[in-house]
């Protein structure tokens, strides 16, 4: 029986020759990842285990993006935790505000997560590298802990759901409109336990910021990973990045897959998710008149340079709607600086928009961007649940950098077809 | 054994109605327990006694990655969530800070509020004494098993290290 990239990769790290669907495996990591929420907890963990070092110093990644710049004391509090501790143990990869961004933009930039590996995130978002062809996913801080100690996590062997994509996207039509008509097809809960695998010839169609957006909402449907077939759009990537080596694993061309998609990306239009899932799409053709009050753009979905190139070419000599606070977060200090550059960033400001340091903050209702009881914000970030950017009685609707810089101009949620 | 009323909910409950991460600037499990459900049931922690169960649908603990889900619920007092299906990373913390979670698709649907429940975790019998019936979950796999009666991973790892 053949295996999939993901099972190829898991056995691999578990120096198995082969391994099945359901099969309980020990793997080695490759990095161990955390933030400024998530590795308090941790490190509470890995004192109460009495270990004194880290497996490998190189191989874990600290990073305080969520609630930094410190925005109250508690937070203050937390970080200083997770300096301190990485000083102790001599982690080499502890990012101080400054250098810091966004954890899952950062890593790649850095050179941290290379093709082949496997890597466990104390952030549910940890499966964007999948983008890269890497085996990557979210767990918990005890795991973090235990994975910091040993070098190792336990793993039950996902099934796949194979996504075989044709075609080439509609001008306007970026990653966030694939993967939000992809969670509108198969639910929140459609990969549950699963990987999602994408393969087909509209794979080489997409850039690797497509492809980081697309694996980095793989746990919007429930998915344990979302990883991508390699080619040179990734072995370029890692190449410029890291000098690490990449190890490519191919699915078996007899692997066994529960389900087979077929997605033809030209037929894809605009796509917004309404409150409060990630599954409650409409295409831009469907949404009716939705009057906004905030527009983000940014996070580790779409804080990248290809998204903020998008909205600049839309926000290009226009200003935003007088009701609408606008707020843009370039993802890391290094697209921020090339965003600067390419005088995207005065563009964004002409525009009438508030440009910030990296942080996580507005997605997650942290700081920068709070909402109001009753107000509603389009964002280009990746959950609308319940009170997730403020008061429970806010609304979220997620979309592309496209709509929402649209959007933010109309101050309604709007197609780039009509302001351009 | 548990035993206790249940506490009912829907599909798809996520971890920032769970936890909000308004408050995720602690982790502080008392402190967490003290918010946990308030963001779609405020009066969760005034009402719910040592020992209760959790009954949802499917999709538990859908959403971020955050530890403080499940160690709110487990703080706040209840001994086992029953659902339907659980969200991967919200299945993984659970059995690893020692809060037993089953899933029974029955179960799930049948308990309703207020029933009063009795779970024997290690066989997976889940007994509703209001309505006289029992239902079966699937048991946990023996490794898993150990890392709840140890109380946790970082335990079942400690105990493994010293033995």
């Amino acid at each position: 029986m053949g295996m999939t990239m993901t099972q190829k990769i898991l056995a691999a790290h578990a120096g198995l020759k082969e391994v099945k669907a359901g099969q309980l495996v020990m793997a080695n990591l490759d990095l161990v990842l955390g933030n400024d929420v998530t590795t308090p907890v941790a490190v509470n963990e890995f004192n109460k285990m009495g270990v004194k070092d880290v497996f490998d110093k190189k191989k874990i990644a600290i990073v305080p993006d969520h609630f930094s710049p410190n925005k109250d004391i508690k937070s203050a509090e937390q970080c200083k935790c997770i300096r301190e501790f990485a000083c102790e143990k001599g982690i080499e990869n502890f990012f101080e505000v400054g250098q810091m961004g966004i954890e899952h933009a950062l890593l790649p930039e850095k050179g941290l997560v290379v093709t082949g590996d496997v890597v466990i995130g104390a952030d549910s978002h940890t499966c964007t590298y999948g983008a890269l062809g890497a085996f990557s996913t979210g767990v918990g801080s005890t795991d973090m802990a235990a994975g910091m100690a040993s070098g190792k996590c336990w793993f039950k062997i996902p099934e796949a759901i194979k996504f075989v994509l044709t075609g080439k996207m509609q001008k306007w039509v970026c990653g966030k409109d694939v993967i939000l008509h992809i969670i509108g097809m198969i639910g929140v809960d459609g990969a549950l336990y699963k990987s999602m695998e994408y393969t087909g010839s509209g794979v080489a169609n997409l850039s690797i910021d497509d492809r980081f957006t697309i694996s980095n909402m793989a746990i919007e449907a429930g998915a344990k990973n979302g990883i991508f077939e390699v080619d040179d759009v990734t072995l370029d990537y890692v190449k410029e990045h890291s000098t690490k080596t990449p190890v490519i694993f191919k699915a078996d061309v007899d692997a066994e897959y529960c389900q087979v998609i077929e997605i033809d990306l030209s037929t894809i239009r605009p796509t917004v998710a309404f409150p409060h899932l990630p599954d409650n799409t409409r295409t831009i053709d469907e949404v009716g008149e939705v009057i906004l009050d905030q527009v983000v753009i940014g996070s580790c979905t779409n804080g990248r340079i290809e998204d903020l190139r998008m909205a600049a070419s839309i926000f290009k000599g226009k200003t935003v709607h007088p009701k609408i606070r606008t707020l843009i977060f370039p993802a890391t200090q290094k697209i921020y600086l090339q965003a600067l550059r390419e005088g995207l960033i005065e563009i964004f400001i002409e525009a009438g928009i508030a440009v910030s340091t990296p942080t996580c903050g507005p997605c997650l209702g942290g700081h920068m961007g709070i909402l109001a009881k009753g107000e509603r914000a389009l964002s280009t970030t990746n959950r609308n649940f319940v009170g997730r950017m403020g008061d429970p009685g806010s609304e979220v609707y997620l979309c592309s950098p496209a709509v929402a810089a649209a959007s933010a101009i109309t101050g309604k949620i709007s197609s780039p077809e009509e302001v351009m | 054994m548990f035993k206790g009323k249940a506490i009912k909910y829907g599909n798809n409950v996520d971890t920032d109605v769970i936890i909000p991460a308004r408050y995720l600037n602690t982790s502080d499990a008392k402190e967490l327990a003290a918010h946990c459900m308030e963001d779609i049931d405020k009066d969760f922690t005034s009402k719910v006694k040592t020992g209760d169960i959790m009954v949802a649908g499917k999709n538990f603990g859908c959403g971020s990655s955050r530890e403080h889900a499940p160690l709110a619920i487990k703080t706040v007092g209840i001994s086992c969530i029953i659902a339907e299906t659980f969200a991967r990373i919200f299945y993984r913390n659970s059995i690893n800070i020692g809060l037993p979670i089953l899933e029974c698709t029955e179960a799930a649907n049948d308990i309703d509020d207020g029933d009063d429940i009795s779970i024997d975790v290690i066989s997976g019998i889940i007994t509703n004494n209001t309505k006289g019936k029992t239902y079966q979950a699937t048991p946990f796999p023996a490794f898993m098993q150990e890392i709840i009666s140890a109380q946790g991973l970082i335990n079942y790892l400690k105990e493994r290290t010293e033995a």
